[in-house]
């Protein structure tokens, strides 16, 4: 991954993230408040159109009172933080055995062939992102993605379709 | 029907709530641990029960316990591992979801056995939907007086946390997971020191998986004797099973030790067969890790005994003839599906999910994942089998954490059974790219 090639202003956050930061933070003991890293990271990344950029990264640490590079660490370690700007719905298509089994190679090729991008592109509205994933424990209602925080799974071409639209209309809730 | 210990009320409308779980007879073990036993007491009762940890490893979950450090004046932990990342497996995802509060009254009596005060759930990043369910019912426990201090007047006092991942299938291993849990990068340390004398922040600490701990609640609640007499002589209790793969009927479902592959795979109450009625070609019956096998070693064991949902008995036969329980993670392949393909993409994973501390892990699962591509992709030739072979041998045994073994085990135990396919993609090259052995649709990504 690289970091630093596209930066951004930090951003401004919520109210509601600011309490939500401070009340995880306060689920650790005092002095190890660097234990809520993950979780902060994933609710700034929320506030942050989806993607942690190096100062909004300096921010984290600033919050949590450690160092920067405590957070680049971790933000390359983990492969579910974004460290570039992604498309408004990123679909996180699990590509595992189990998955594949039951056909997620189709599913993987119509979704690119249908937004005309590749694995880790967006398309050109800033809309979509597409990446694969490693399973993420639904094998049994594959082939599955995730698109923000939630779940789509048993696809067919048909729900993808349905679920490319809603996106479109704005219908389909990421966090 | 076998008997549902887990998964009992699994289809009561409102279940997640406190309020209807608690109708159906829940929150009574901590009622029973916290008034009437004492600590080492629960955690007797544990060791009497047989109950094997089902995180993968299978290690006796009483025993563990009872390794614990005490020191005078350290805070102890226990942690629950729901990183759940296994190829395979989705049984603690589907128990943390539709009955939120088992898992939370099992860790109740637990923390109360271990005499830990601050207790975390730790929950991979992607579950983040779950982790919302958890934070909900854990509110509702703290409502209701069954969280938080002097809980039903014992004087037991338990915070109880919910903390997540961040994608990263190594931070399942125990010590990887502390490492994560304590803001880091998911490396496993080297043992010793074991958790038990130096886990989270320096402390003692227990490390259980969802399912291990949610059994503590029929264990307490039946007697450790009652719940010992269901299963097999090593294998005790139910057991969740995550089926997948070319089933007609895949899902989660709990099963008593004992009961047939067979059944399990075909019986109406479970699989209900292969998808389309084909013919079962090769079966994985626990997680990713593990060694895959061939149709006529899945029903029977090599030495023709009927081949059970046990521990004991899934590994008959060691790794000739054999595998292993694990995980619960089930992956049934039909007649049509390619092995060499799927050998290829499990290397994929197990070369993404190496943390790189280890460099036989690191460059290993890496040359593994090229070989088997080159082989897949009909640029193979016969060497690279051996090839495969000799890099499993320097992988084993030479690493950190066992992330190395496990993705060692499934490469040879693949070739082991299925040589023939690996020859072939070799020697039909064109045949290879355009048909992936038997997989006529696929499309090469
Ligand atoms: C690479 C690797 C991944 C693991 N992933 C998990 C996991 O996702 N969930 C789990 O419970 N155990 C996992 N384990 C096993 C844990 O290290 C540990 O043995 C287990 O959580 C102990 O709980 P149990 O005794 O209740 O099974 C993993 C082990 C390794 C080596
Ligand atoms: S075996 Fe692999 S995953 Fe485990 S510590 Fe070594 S490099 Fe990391
Ligand atoms: S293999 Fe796709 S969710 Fe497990």
């Amino acid at each position: 991954m690289k970091l630093g090639i596209v930066d951004k202003e930090r951003p401004v956050l919520s109210e509601k993230a600011q309490a939500e930061i401070q009340k995880v933070i306060a689920y650790y003991p005092e002095d190890k408040k660097k234990s809520a890293i993950l979780r902060v990271m994933h609710i700034v990344e929320e506030e942050a159109d989806g993607w942690l950029s190096p100062d909004t990264m300096d921010m984290i640490a600033e919050i949590l009172n450690i160092t920067p590079i405590e957070v680049y660490e971790v933000a390359t370690f983990y492969t579910m933080f974004n460290l570039q700007p992604v498309g408004k719905y990123v679909f996180e298509v699990c590509t595992t055995g189990p998955c594949m089994l039951v056909g997620s190679d189709n599913i993987v090729k119509y979704i690119e062939d249908k937004l005309n991008i590749k694995e880790g592109e967006t398309t050109a509205d800033g809309m979509f992102t597409i990446k694969y994933a490693q399973c993420l424990g639904a094998c049994g209602y594959g082939p599955m993605l995730q698109c923000g925080k939630y779940y789509h799974e048993n696809l067919t071409p048909e729900k993808v379709d349905e679920l490319i639209d809603a996106c479109r209309r704005g219908e389909v809730k990421v966090y | 029907m076998g008997r549902k210990l887990l998964l009992e009320h699994i289809n009561v409308p409102g279940i997640e709530t406190f309020e209807v779980y608690r109708k159906h007879g829940g929150y009574s073990s901590v009622e029973k641990a916290l008034k009437s036993m004492s600590p080492d007491e629960v955690v007797e009762e544990v060791k009497k029960s047989g109950l094997k940890g089902r995180g993968g490893a299978g290690f006796p979950t009483g025993l563990k316990w009872s390794f614990l450090a005490k020191p005078d004046g350290v805070p102890r932990h226990l942690l629950c591992n729901a990183d759940e990342s296994e190829p395979g497996t989705f049984k603690d995802r589907y128990l943390m979801q539709y009955i939120p509060h088992l898992l939370i009254e099992g860790m109740i009596v637990s923390s109360f056995a271990l005499g830990s005060n601050l207790s975390y759930i730790y929950i991979r990043g992607e579950y983040m939907f779950v982790l919302d369910i958890l934070e909900k019912a854990i509110a509702e426990a703290y409502a209701n007086g069954f969280l938080g201090k002097n809980i039903l007047g014992s004087g037991f006092d338990l915070d109880l946390r919910v903390s997540p991942g961040g994608g990263a299938y190594i931070c399942g291993e125990e010590t990887a997971l502390i490492e994560s849990l304590e803001g880091k990068r998911g490396n496993p340390r080297i043992k010793p020191p074991f958790p038990a004398v130096k886990g989270l922040w320096g402390r003692p600490t227990v490390v259980n998986n969802v399912e291990s701990l949610a059994t503590v609640v029929p264990i307490i609640n039946m007697g450790a004797d009652e719940y010992a007499k269901i299963g097999t002589e090593q294998s005790k209790g139910t057991k969740l099973i995550s089926a997948c793969g070319n089933l007609e009927r895949p899902g989660v479902y709990e099963i008593e030790m004992g009961i047939t592959v067979e059944e399990f795979i075909y019986g109406d109450e479970w699989c209900r067969g292969i998808k389309g009625g084909k013919q079962l070609k090769a079966l994985i019956p626990g997680g990713s890790s593990v060694p895959i096998m061939p149709a006529h070693l899945i029903t029977k064991t090599a030495k023709g005994d009927t081949r059970l949902m046990s521990y004991e008995s899934l590994s008959d036969g060691g790794f000739v003839s054999g595998s292993m329980l694990g995980s619960g993670g089930f992956i049934v392949f039909d007649e049509d599906q390619c092995i060499v393909r799927n050998t290829w993409n499990f290397s994929r994973f197990y070369a993404h999910e190496s943390c790189g501390q280890c460099t036989p892990c690191r460059e290993g699962t890496t040359w593994m994942d090229n070989v088997l591509w080159r082989i897949e992709n009909g640029k193979g030739d016969m060497e690279d089998i051996a090839l495969l072979e000799e890099i499993n041998k320097k992988i084993e045994g030479h690493t950190i954490c066992p992330l190395g073994d496990a993705a060692a085990w499934p490469v040879a135990a693949a070739i082991r059974h299925f040589r023939d396919e690996f020859e072939w993609h070799v020697k039909n090259p064109e045949e290879a790219i355009k048909r992936n052995f038997g997989m006529p649709k696929s499309v090469v990504i």
